[in-house]
């Protein structure tokens, strides 16, 4: 199989470029993850990737195949055209061939607060919560922190430092529509604002790329109607 | 002193590791306005926890009449008697607790229509002390790893814990009267070696089932707290007994949780027989999992294995309907979708039984002290050094993990530890001196991967001792298989010297990276085998066929391996299990069925 890799040693003061690799290999039922750890393992040791879980749960190994954001240890081989082009996600800084620096996504994600907010006394048991209220919360909270959809986002690029990106903006709304929050106001002033939540233009390249099939452009339009409603 | 220009960084406590057990411990911390960073060598959300799948066991009652006696009980059993009782109540009396304030941090827990935590059949529990199935494991769908990791990671921003993300933990640092003073580690961004100090340092390093070529564990699951316990002259605990779950999916390795199970799904043969009730003919599917893998393995063995190698057996959910399938294992069916290439509403998932879970580890008490045998007994604190979850053993699972409870050991031993180690830092408010040279073995194992020529490489090492410990040290051992495996691992070890890297960058250098952890796997490796090799019984997922049958009169105790020790390499020690609980009577070792 044919693959094109970038690479980027900042040690060696040389430009980033895209490598060939030829790599003998049965695709079949294998996905990218497996033939980038090929590679390392038996051609070229220096190709360096994140990885952890191989499963699609941890969220470590987001690139950029042929032109998508994927999930390198969920995407099968077949089907894909050759060469194969890997490169690291788009628009923030790399550290190294296909290792981005992820600072700011983590930072636009601390932002939202995403951790419940409840100031009552805490109960002995559990605090009730109806299966129906409970649903609210499928599509939200199962995100991964990959970073596949914020930097996929023609918004994101534009805004990076300004602009919280879908992921950020999913994790917003999955604590406004937790019943056992109280902040939501708290939550929607921080959001109120013409670059946090309102540069999302509904482009949707978000859903569109989510390896794990989550709609942030969904939530991110129930963020807003709550926000108009607010304001009536 | 340090050598100039090597940071250096002062807190009251040091967690290595950022997964369920680290990032509970550090919350207790934080939470006290202590001083504390935790060091990962991945973003936290990315450690193994976030792949537990089923739940989290605890006695809340919500589904069917329960309580922690029986829960303890079922761990007992579970663990075929080698769990210490005073642990193990320990966690079971605690569960409820743990998990409720879980629910309060917000962890999204599936629901019951009466708005309490929805809770699942998981195999090894039972009501009333071996009788009917219990339902006892709380879940989020079947991501409740995810959903906990998460929550656990969110409370420390909340509380402004003090993150190291991606820097990988060397060397302990302990001085001539034995206190461990902090860590040395690298920082893989860089490629430069830090110092950390600290009164108090816990290791949460989770497992090493990456020894295996088939395990259910992520790539980073390489033990690299064990090897800094071994390279501190400290004993490992039970190492010859690592759980092998019976439904990974073959070759690939990813888990199908027991949840399927418990939700209806059973396991048939290549005749399309459902097999269990002919190993447990009352638990049936939900035997503890050392028996279903043992059975999977027998049907296999006899023939009865499907596909075109009859190497593995299917697992029906079918029945289950679709939207009960979408609704309570919407990861499983992914998982299948992805990596068996079944939808499990259509067709069975293929499963074989696959190294998962180390049921071993960093010796501890219930306070998560690092003990080992010194001066005055078998289990002395090593002052300021703590582990918790997988990678220590406390021992709440003995022989054989229940299902359920390895994200209950995370909090509940992570708040514990969190707790004690509070309690020693108020008692001891100075920092001790370094040692003269903290860092030298640090940096000179550094060094050693940037020379020389190799004809060896990392990923062929490493490969060659997966295939060894997959050959050798399965589901099933006898004497000339493990003694054959550790002549095999000897030879591979001679040969690490002539490995070399060809990568001498400092930046994000993933190769040496995979070599340092290669040299924490294969002591590992090696504890394992001389361990299992020791043990001449059968107790839980040690089976040996040689010694097809439990021997407590030999060994009802635990096994401790020294890989450096004043009498030699490879030195073995035993101590005994503690069957004496904490409050209740003790449950007596029976004979164990299911």
């Amino acid at each position: 199989m044919r693959f094109r890799i970038h690479r980027y040693d900042p040690e060696s003061g040389a430009a980033p470029s895209l490598r060939d690799y030829e790599l003998d290999f049965d695709p079949k039922g294998r996905k990218v993850l497996d033939a980038l750890i090929a590679i390392k393992d038996t051609l070229d040791e220096s190709l360096a990737f994140r990885r952890s879980c191989r499963e699609g749960v941890c969220g470590s190994d987001g690139v950029n195949v042929n032109g998508r954001n994927v999930l390198a240890c969920v995407t099968p081989l077949e089907g894909l055209k050759e060469p194969i082009v890997i490169r690291p996600l788009p628009r923030l800084g790399v550290v190294r061939d296909l290792i981005v620096d992820m600072a700011q996504f983590y930072q636009h994600y601390r932002a939202v607060k995403p951790y419940l907010i409840n100031l009552d006394p805490e109960p002995e048991s559990e605090r009730p919560q109806s299966p129906e209220e409970r649903a609210e919360l499928d599509g939200l909270w199962e995100c991964i922190l990959c970073g596949c959809c914020t930097t996929s986002c023609p918004s994101f690029w534009w805004n990076p430092d300004r602009f919280l990106g879908p992921a950020a903006l999913l994790q917003g709304y999955r604590f406004i529509a937790d019943t056992r929050d109280q902040a939501t106001d708290e939550r929607l002033d921080f959001l109120e604002d013409p670059y946090r939540l309102f540069r999302c233009h509904g482009i949707m390249n978000c859903v569109e790329v989510c390896p794990k099939g989550l709609n942030p452009t969904a939530a991110i339009g129930k963020i807003k109607s709550l926000l108009v409603k607010r304001a009536l | 002193m340090t050598k100039p220009g090597i940071p250096r960084r002062t807190f009251d406590a040091v967690i290595v590791g950022g997964g369920g057990a680290g990032l509970r411990a550090a919350l207790q911390l934080a939470q006290a306005n202590l001083k504390v960073a935790v060091l990962s060598k991945v973003f936290p959300t990315r450690s193994h926890t976030v792949s537990a799948q089923g739940g989290i066991t605890a006695a809340l009652a919500n589904v069917s009449e329960d309580n922690w006696h029986w829960h303890m009980y079922d761990t007992v059993k579970g663990s075929d008697y080698l769990g210490d009782q005073d642990a193990i109540e320990f966690m079971c009396r605690n569960a409820p607790s743990a998990v409720y304030e879980l629910e309060h941090m917000g962890l999204p827990f599936s629901r019951l229509d009466n708005g309490k935590i929805y809770q699942r059949p998981f195999g090894g529990q039972s009501k009333n002390y071996g009788g009917d199935q219990a339902i006892r494991t709380c879940a989020a769908a079947d991501r409740t790893g995810h959903a906990l990791l998460h929550t656990l990671y969110q409370r420390n921003i909340a509380a402004r814990t003090q993150f190291f993300d991606e820097f990988f933990a060397l060397d302990l640092i302990r001085d001539d009267d034995g206190y461990v003073l902090g860590v040395t580690a690298l920082e893989i961004e860089t490629g430069e070696a830090w110092l950390f100090e600290a009164r108090a340092t816990l290791l949460a390093t989770g497992g090493a089932c990456r020894i295996f070529r088939h395990s259910t564990n992520a790539h980073i699951n390489t033990g690299d707290g064990l090897g800094m316990v071994l390279r501190a002259g400290l004993p490992l605990e039970d190492m010859e007994f690592w759980q092998f779950h019976p439904t990974g999916i073959p070759e690939v390795g990813s888990l199908i949780t027991e949840g399927v199970r418990g939700e209806g799904g059973y396991l048939v043969n290549k005749d399309g027989e459902a097999f269990m009730p002919r190993y447990a003919p009352n638990a049936k599917d939900l035997a503890s999992r050392d028996v279903v893998a043992r059975a999977i393995a027998q049907e296999i063995r006899a023939g009865r294995g499907c596909g075109p190698h009859g190497d593995y057996v299917h697992l029906k959910i079918e029945h289950l309907g679709a939207d009960k399938i979408k609704a309570r294992l919407p990861g499983i069916r992914e998982l299948s979708m992805q990596f068996a290439g079944v939808d499990p509403i259509d067709a069975p998932i293929p499963v074989t039984p696959t190294a998962h879970y180390m049921m071993g580890g960093i010796p501890t008490n219930l306070h998560g002290q690092v003990v080992a045998p010194v001066r005055y007994g078998p289990e002395e604190p090593t002052p300021g050094l703590y582990a918790v979850g997988e990678c220590a053993c406390v021992s709440v699972h003995g022989a054989n993990r229940l299902g359920g409870n390895s994200l209950l050991d995370l909090v509940v031993f992570g708040r514990a530890a969190g707790q004690h180690m509070i309690e020693y830092l108020r008692d001891n408010p100075f920092p001790r001196p370094l040692p003269s040279t903290p860092l030298e073995r640090s940096l000179a194992r550094l060094a050693r991967w940037d020379r020389g020529e190799g004809s060896e490489t990392v990923a062929g090492l490493r490969a060659e001792m997966q295939q060894v410990m997959q050959a050798h040290c399965g589901v099933y051992r006898t004497e000339a298989l493990l003694r054959e495996g550790l002549t095999l691992l000897d030879g591979i070890e001679a040969r690490l010297p002539a490995a070399a890297l060809s990568d001498r960058s400092r930046m994000f250098n993933t190769a040496r990276l995979e070599a340092l952890e290669l040299e924490n796997l294969l002591p590992i490796a090696r504890a394992t085998l001389v361990s299992a090799l020791a043990r001449t019984e059968s107790r839980g997922a040690h089976t040996r066929e040689d010694h097809p049958d439990r021997d407590d009169d030999r060994w009802l105790r635990h096994t401790l391996y020294f890989l450096e020790h004043a009498d030699g390499r490879d030195q073995l020690d035993y101590k005994p299990v503690r069957l004496k609980p904490l409050t209740v009577e003790p449950f007596q070792p029976r004979a164990r069925t299911y």
